[in-house]
């Protein structure tokens, strides 16, 4: 665990650029520090290993106080994966991923070879291994930043928006790599982002900051959707928060009714599609055991009669979710009535968020 | 002289290799040497000075601006503020000409250590690198290719200034200019020429392929 104990920096020309923080992230969970530009949030991930020293305050990691550990030490015992991925130019994929150990004085061989493992772990070909940086992609590079992160297999990994750089399509495959990762490994994860959905879709826990470094409201991505603490937070996390908030209640508990006979199904069990007076009409599927309940409602969307096709991993349909099944599992998830007063997005084209969301006030 | 021809080959067949000191041979590998001392003396002192540079901001300034002083200097005059020193030597010639690489050289070494990226020294910072493993594993091979782009301009202009030092006897294939000019024979002047201009462009080339031996790479980088 990592605990921010009124930490404060302030900068000798008098800017403060954390103010008073006090926080905890818990071992084995992703806390996110998301924020506008100097909120103070990079700093704030520095301070943990001490590439920047707090003015006030202290900084523990696992109880014991970040200043009291040699710099070098501590932050070889810190995955640190930055913006630019920051590789050694010079230096081949391998040897770039086996900084660490070998600055923790591993025999070459055994570096290498923990090398390799972690390039496939973070899902690169091992082929690349003998490459020189400057022939990866950004994707491969920012995969290979993570790589060297864990390497020396760190309970801790910072992570400073390591994302922002690559374009919007990598980018969501490399968080779900990240997440996928997380499963597995479980590190205690501090990640920095300005990138509210990031945020939402990463953090086990989201810290909103403020510019002047202070902390807005801390919460679970879900509570923070639908009771952000005040303005500041309600407008960063931006429109659409009711339907966002829908990808995380799960679609396991939704009423399912059997196919029905319009519903066109070939001998495997895969749904063709809706038959109409033209032919068949397009329909969109989730699988309730993994999907959330803004994909089934997504699907009802691009169903004509407005009915979610659900289906198993394989594909075969297990039965329909109709409008009624939705709203009924939307009503179960409605905010709580004490919340704020509603966003005000009743505008927006999208009538069932509206609904949802105006529905508690 | 009006029918003298430009090249008259007979002349650099024996003075090529006569046994004096004024042989073509012995003056070309003369100057090779006076041309590569200042560089390697150059590189040694601007090493340091150019870290101390990095490491001290005020320093760079100063000393900068003493280089350029020394470099907008005519040679010769330089020549003869030593001449009094170490008189009519190769080192009259040599320690001027280090001077002039050094001019180039630590500003070449102050914006190698620039080049590096801030991405690539603050995730060494962040990996748990010491300050000086940083420097010898990090920072200094990624300003390689700065340093040696530096080097082959100081190597370059080493090659052609020596020949000034012609002027007190101490200037390699620059001696053959004098001769040349003094006798209005126009044989040792173009043989000069074609020399320096040939070790110009080998020591050029052999630093090209130093940097794609050193460098792999950078390559895909422009070429400096």
């Amino acid at each position: 665990m990592i605990t921010f104990e009124d930490v404060t920096k302030r900068y000798r020309d008098g800017t403060v650029a954390v103010d008073g923080l006090s926080l905890e992230a818990s071992t084995g969970a992703i806390t996110v520090f998301v924020g506008p530009s100097g909120c103070g949030k990079t700093t704030s991930l520095r301070m943990i290993n001490r590439m920047i020293d707090a003015t006030s305050g202290r900084i523990t990691l696992d109880g014991q106080d970040v200043r009291e550990i040699d710099p070098p030490t501590l932050r070889r015992g810190i995955g640190y994966v930055i913006q630019q991925a920051g590789l050694f130019p010079h230096r081949k994929i391998v040897d770039n991923v086996a900084t660490v150990p070998y600055l923790l004085g591993w025999s070459k061989k055994k570096a290498r070879s923990r090398a390799m493992e972690l390039l496939e772990l973070v899902g690169l070909d091992p082929a690349l291994a003998g490459r020189f940086p400057f022939q990866l992609s950004g994707g491969q590079q920012q995969r290979v930043g993570v790589a060297r992160a864990l390497a020396a297999d760190p309970p801790v990994l910072l992570m400073d928006e390591p994302f922002s750089a690559v374009d919007p399509i990598v980018r969501a495959s490399l968080q779900d790599e990240l997440l996928r990762l997380q499963l597995e490994l479980r590190k205690t994860i501090v990640f920095v982002t300005h990138d509210i959905d990031e945020a939402v879709k990463l953090g086990d826990t989201v810290a909103v900051m403020r510019v002047g470094g202070r902390l807005a409201q801390m919460a679970g991505p879900a509570t923070l959707l639908t009771e952000p603490a005040d303005d500041f937070v309600r407008e960063f996390l931006g429109r659409d928060r009711g339907i966002r908030r829908l990808s995380f209640i799960s679609a396991k508990e939704m009423r399912l009714s059997p196919s029905p006979s319009d519903l066109v199904i070939d001998e495997d069990g895969r749904a063709l599609g809706w038959r109409t007076a033209d032919g068949l009409a397009a329909y969109g599927t989730f699988n309730p055991e993994t999907d959330s309940l803004r994909v089934a409602l997504d699907a009802a969307l691009l169903s004509p009669n407005g009915t979610a096709v659900a289906v198993d991993e394989e594909g075969r349909v297990r039965g329909v979710a109709g409008r009624d099944s939705i709203d009924k599992l939307l009503g179960e998830y409605a905010p709580p009535a004490t919340g704020p007063a509603p966003g005000g997005s009743g505008g927006g084209s999208s009538s069932g968020a509206g609904d949802s969301e105006g529905a508690p006030a | 002289m009006t029918d003298e021809p430009l090249v008259r080959w007979d002349w650099i067949a024996r003075n090529w290799a006569n046994g004096g000191p004024t042989a073509i041979s012995a003056l070309l590998e003369n100057h090779i040497v006076m041309a590569f001392l200042p560089v390697l003396f150059g590189l040694v002192v601007a090493l340091p000075l150019g870290l101390a540079c990095v490491r001290w901001r005020w320093l760079y300034q100063p000393t900068a601006a003493l280089m350029n002083v020394t470099y907008s200097l005519p040679s010769l005059v330089l020549f003869s503020i030593f001449l009094s020193v170490t008189g009519l030597t190769r080192s009259t010639v040599v320690i001027p000409l280090t001077f002039f690489a050094l001019a180039v050289l630590i500003p070449a070494v102050v914006d190698g250590l620039a080049s590096v990226p801030d991405p690539v020294r603050q995730s060494a910072v962040a990996m748990g690198f010491r300050p000086a493993r940083r420097l010898l594993r990090v920072e200094l091979p990624v300003a390689v290719p700065v340093v040696l782009a530096g080097l082959r301009v100081a190597t370059v202009s080493s090659i052609s200034l020596v020949s000034v030092g012609a002027l007190i006897g101490q200037g390699g294939l620059g001696n053959l200019f004098i001769d040349g000019w003094q006798r209005q024979f126009y044989t040792p002047i173009v043989v000069g020429i074609a020399l320096i201009v040939l070790l110009a462009v080998l020591a050029d080339g052999l630093l090209v392929l130093a940097q794609r031996l050193l460098t792999p790479w950078s390559r895909a980088r422009r070429t400096a």
